[in-house]
This record gives C-alpha cells, sequence and structure tokens, in this order.
C-alpha cells in the first residue's frame, strides 16, 4: 500500500530521516517504535502528507502520493499526539470531516451518534472539546478522525498521555478498525504496546531505519544490535 | 476630599436626572465611536486576516509597523489630520473638519493598527496546528482557511472591544478634528465625552466632568461585557 524509498528529511543542519525505505501493507497495524527525537513523528508527518521529504520517492498504491495530495488528504488522517480541538462542541469536532465531504444533516447526526458510542463519551455532544480532559479529548480526536472511514489512519503516540481506562478504549478502536479494513500506523515508545497491537514494526534510531520485521520476529529475535539493546532498555542517552 | 464627594454626588443627581446635555454628549460619543470602529473595521480585518494567514515578502517588517503605531499619540494624530483636512490642506475638499465623521475618520486611522495587531497575532497563535488539523481531515487550503478564521472569533472580538475603547476613550483627535463644538439644539456639535470632560475639568466644573468620566467608563464596561457575552455565545 505505502512505499517509502530512501525517504530524507532535514531542518536545517539536523538530519530528521535518513534514506529510510519501508513497505506498509494493507489493513495491518505497523507500528513505528524507537527513542524521542528518533524521526519517528517526521515519518508520520510525511506518511500524512503534512510535510514533504527532501529526497526519495512516497509511492501511495504505486503511484506519486504528493501528485495526488488533494485526493490522498481525504483517504489519510492523522491523530496528533497532543490532541488539537476545534474550540466548539464535541459534536461539531466530530462532525467536522463529515461536513466537508458534504454529508447530510441527518447522515451526520446518526454516525456522530455511532462514534460516540464507539469512543465512550455517549451524552458529551454538547460539551465544549477544548474543556475536556486529556484522555477524552484523545477520544474526541480518534471518533473525529474515525468518522471519516479513512484509508490509513495515522496515529502519534496515541495513548502516551492517557490513563489505563483511557488507553485500553482507543486501542479498542484501534483494533476494530483495522477488521473493517483500514490501515493503521502508529508511532509509539511503548513497547508492550507496540507488541501488543501491531503486526509488523519498524524501528528508528536518529533518523535511520535499523529494522523492520513482523512483530513478534523483531521483539524475539532482533537481527539488529541496537534493536536488541533497545528492547531490552539497554540503550542510554 | 470634599470637592470629589461633592462632585460624584452631583454627578449621580445629573445622570439619575437624565440632563439632556449629558445624555446628548455621551449618545454621540457611542456614535462618533461605533462609526469609527466600523469604519476601520471594513480595512483592518481583511488586512489582519492576510497578514496572519498568508506568507509574504515584508511581513515581519509590516507586523512591526503595526505594532510600533500601537502607541502612537492621539495628539500627533490630530494634529496631522488637522494639517491634511482643513479647508486649505490637501484633504480640505472633503469637508471632514469639526464633524463627526472627521473624527470618525480620525479615530479610525488611530485604531486601525490595534485591531490589525489583535487579528494578526490571535491567527498565528492557532494557524499552524489548526490548519494541520483541518487538513488532515480532508479540507483544502480554503477550508483550512475558514477552520483558523473561526477559531480566531475571540481574538477579533477582543480587537473590536479593544478599538472602540481606544476611540472613545481619546481626546487628541476628538478635540483637534472635532473642535468640541456645542450649541444646544445644533446638528453639528462635535463634543464627545472626552473634549466635554476636559473642557468642564478647566472650567471647574467638576461635577459635569465626574457625571461624565462616569458615564465614559459605564460606556467601556457595557460594551466589553456585550461583546464578551455574543463572544462566549458564538464559541
Amino acid at each position: 500500500m505505502i512505499e517509502l524509498e530512501g525517504i530524507t528529511k532535514r531542518f536545517g543542519e539536523v538530519i530528521a530521516l535518513d534514506r529510510v525505505s519501508l513497505k506498509i501493507d494493507e489493513a495491518r497495524i505497523f507500528a513505528v517504535i524507537g527513542n524521542s527525537g528518533a524521526g519517528k513523528t517526521t515519518l508520520l508527518r510525511i506518511i500524512s502528507l503534512l510535510e514533504r521529504q527532501d529526497e526519495g520517492r512516497y509511492l501511495y498504491k504505486g503511484e506519486d502520493a504528493w501528485s495526488k495530495e488533494e485526493d490522498l488528504k481525504r483517504r489519510i488522517t492523522m491523530v496528533f499526539q497532543k490532541p488539537v480541538m476545534f474550540n466548539t462542541t464535541v459534536y461539531n469536532n466530530i462532525a467536522y470531516g463529515l461536513k466537508l465531504r458534504g454529508y447530510t444533516r441527518e447522515e451526520i447526526k446518526t454516525k456522530v451518534a455511532e462514534m460516540l458510542e464507539l469512543v465512550r463519551l455517549e451524552g458529551y455532544e454538547k460539551k465544549n472539546a477544548k474543556r475536556l480532559s486529556g484522555g477524552e479529548q484523545q477520544r474526541v480526536a480518534i471518533a473525529r478522525a474515525l468518522i471519516t472511514e479513512p484509508e490509513l489512519l495515522v496515529l502519534d503516540e496515541p495513548t502516551a498521555n492517557l490513563d489505563a481506562a483511557n488507553a485500553s478504549v482507543v486501542e479498542r478502536c484501534i483494533k476494530e478498525l483495522v477488521g473493517d479494513g483500514t490501515t493503521v500506523i502508529m508511532a509509539t515508545h511503548n513497547l508492550f504496546q507496540a507488541k501488543r497491537l501491531s503486526d509488523r514494526v519498524a524501528y528508528l534510531f536518529n533518523g535511520r531505519l535499523i529494522e523492520v520485521g513482523k512483530t513478534e520476529r523483531v521483539f524475539e529475535k532482533p537481527e539488529n544490535e541496537l534493536t536488541e539493546k533497545f528492547i531490552n532498555g539497554e540503550l542510554y542517552f | 476630599m470634599e470637592l470629589i464627594f461633592n462632585g460624584i454626588r452631583g454627578a449621580i443627581e445629573l445622570i439619575l436626572g437624565a440632563n439632556p446635555d449629558v445624555a446628548e454628549i455621551a449618545a454621540r460619543s457611542v456614535r462618533v465611536s461605533g462609526m469609527a470602529t466600523l469604519i476601520a473595521s471594513t480595512w483592518s480585518l481583511p488586512a489582519g486576516l492576510a497578514i496572519g494567514l498568508y506568507s509574504f515578502k515584508g511581513k515581519g517588517l509590516l507586523k512591526s509597523l503595526f505594532n510600533s503605531m500601537l502607541g502612537i499619540p492621539t495628539v500627533v494624530l490630530g494634529l496631522i489630520l488637522y494639517l491634511l483636512l482643513v479647508p486649505s490642506g490637501p484633504l480640505g475638499f472633503l469637508g471632514l473638519i469639526y464633524t463627526e465623521m472627521g473624527i470618525s475618520f480620525g479615530q479610525a486611522l488611530l485604531i486601525t493598527p490595534i485591531i490589525i495587531s489583535f487579528v494578526t497575532t490571535s491567527i498565528e497563535s492557532v494557524e499552524k496546528e489548526v490548519r494541520e488539523l483541518a487538513k488532515t481531515l480532508g479540507a483544502g487550503r480554503f477550508d483550512a482557511s475558514i477552520a483558523v478564521m473561526r477559531e480566531t472569533m475571540a481574538g477579533v472580538v477582543l480587537s473590536i472591544i479593544a478599538a472602540f475603547n481606544r476611540a472613545v476613550a481619546e481626546l487628541g483627535v476628538a478635540i483637534m478634528i472635532g473642535g468640541n463644538v456645542f450649541v444646544r439644539g445644533s446638528a453639528l456639535n462635535t463634543r464627545v465625552l472626552t473634549t466635554a470632560i476636559q473642557m468642564y475639568t478647566s472650567r471647574g466644573d467638576i461635577e459635569m466632568a465626574i457625571a461624565l468620566g462616569i458615564i465614559l467608563l459605564l460606556i467601556v464596561f457595557v460594551v466589553s461585557m456585550v461583546l464578551n457575552f455574543l463572544q462566549s455565545r458564538f464559541a
């Protein structure tokens, strides 16, 4: 579904991504792991077409992704690590993507109700989204992303700031989503979560792709010494 | 202290007695400064939005210019406008000197930097994250810009409150362009609250000055509260 070939991204003198090449399959959960500053968010932003790579090619279903930018932006949705809320009600936040796509008022109402049930926020429709707790905001962000039924959902540390209960709701949503045919790419520094949820995993270190493979294999028999140290918690900075 | 207490007592009597001169001057102040805010908004809101939303060469310089104009002395602006608007001046043909519209025009120029700076700052504070959020949900450039503008509604309202308050409370432009003209029953009066306060104080009519001062403060508070209420309703 996604092919990255030699993706390089620089911010001034800093090389955030250094010739990263990856293939990501459809209807799977792909986890990107690595320490802070490894380049996970930059990789996700490029995949979400929020940042353009300096070098390399980004192919989406065999075609150059940037040449189909407008179309793909309606099929790829990203949820940020720190949820950003529109300063309006939960209902309007979740309905935003559907309004852009011209859904009728009745369709929107039905779908928003479904999403609120999915993220367990029934009865929150009229609350101002900015006044919710961090965990509730993250769930609104997930609902807002899911309601548009994206082909590809990109999640940047989706449970980093959540308590166990909120994290479990989000993880359940991710699993249900993949069952419905959506592809999920998620950055996480929670190794247990990567192991629990993902089918394939990529390990980034200082902007370089160190290892990629099936989750079980990478965690059980890492091929690279750095991966092994990272998984074992022996990589200090 | 006695002067102040007597002044306040007399002021309250003047307000409660609905003194027609006081009422006329207060109404003119609101009308003139309201018109100034309206005029300034027609060019300042689009300008603020454009500066906040788009990147272009010289943007930083333009922002610095408007920021530095925030503190322009009203007397200096009044003097410049007076020289431009007097009958022998280059803009004398407009016939704005010693008119309500002349004061509104001068106050509009005074508050232009306030609206532009507030709007620009409020857009820039949310622009990147809201634009990105809208894009990730499928918005194109236009829809993303609309989303950013919606998020800055509070900043826009604040800019209008600040601009009106600055206009209604300024003295320099009102006195130099308006001339503090007052003839009971005349349609050509230009006396507003600030010019009247200055005049009554210099004449020693402290009761009248305090009464007008209280009304000026009330106008500022009421306008701020009403706009804040409307803004919270919008949000």
